[in-house]
């Protein structure tokens, strides 16, 4: 059984606790790789407010985890992403990936992050402390990240991983 | 069919939404709603005049200007996405 979990919301997230509710009772997981990501602060920026797309997120996080599961032989797979008002120091994504052993935990983890960065309908509006609100440019960086999946060395990866199973 | 704006597309036309009856006359893909939108005042014309740096969605999936638009659609306008 592959335990999936998917949240869209707008309060903060106990990373620890969701580690716990997916390796509970689940002596078959030998590895977890937790990513969070973080609000950052500079001088300028003294809030951000993350928009979204309702139900299109869902679809779309929905069909990343999907993918990663088809692609790596997981256990579990959990995502949650706040929007709404932040603050720096703020949680704004969880990824957490299991597995039995750790190269599908780490790629697939990552995997996932490079995709949500670009597929997912969020975003981000700066507030500078003059209060003058921005909305943050997309980066081309990003996308190349996510397309490095699609090239031969993405999918050696997981054929790899696929046939060590 | 209803059109959805986010973002700074939301801002500059000043609304969330539109719902209209039905399909405008001559649109049939995506390009031409753009086109019909120009149209439709100051702040459409403002969006899409960066056509370009415009993503669609049609029902909630990813498309291009050259998909084809139904009646009953859920369209939606946005810039490139930028979460995580």
């Amino acid at each position: 059984m592959i335990f999936k979990r998917l949240s869209v919301q707008e309060n903060d997230f106990d990373p620890s606790a969701e580690v716990k509710a997916m390796t509970t009772g689940r002596p078959d997981i030998g590895a977890v790789c937790q990513f969070t990501g973080l609000m950052r602060g500079d001088r300028d920026t003294v809030a951000m407010t993350l928009e979204h797309y309702p139900g299109m997120t869902e679809k779309q996080l929905r069909t990343l985890m999907d993918d990663a599961c088809a692609r790596w032989p997981l256990t579990g797979c959990c995502l949650i992403h706040r929007y709404g008002r932040l603050i720096p120091g703020d949680q704004i994504v969880l990824v957490i990936t299991t597995s039995p052993h750790r190269d599908a935990a780490f790629d697939s983890c990552h995997f996932l992050m490079d995709w949500l960065k670009t597929q997912a309908p969020f975003w981000k509006c700066e507030e500078t402390s003059q209060g003058d609100k921005k909305w943050v440019e997309s980066r081309d960086t990003d996308t190349a990240a996510a397309r490095h999946w699609d090239t031969q060395d993405g999918k050696r990866a997981t054929r790899r991983l696929l046939g060590s199973r | 069919m209803k059109i959805l704006y986010f973002a700074w597309v939301r801002t500059t036309i000043g609304k969330g939404a539109d719902e209209l009856d039905h399909k405008p006359e001559g649109v049939e893909r995506v390009s031409d709603l753009f086109d019909w939108l120009s149209q439709q005042g100051d702040g459409y014309r403002q969006v899409i005049d960066k056509r370009t740096r415009l993503r669609v969605a049609i029902n909630q999936n990813f498309a291009t200007p050259d998909d084809l638009i139904n009646d009953g659609d859920e369209i939606a306008l946005f810039p490139p996405v930028t979460g995580g």
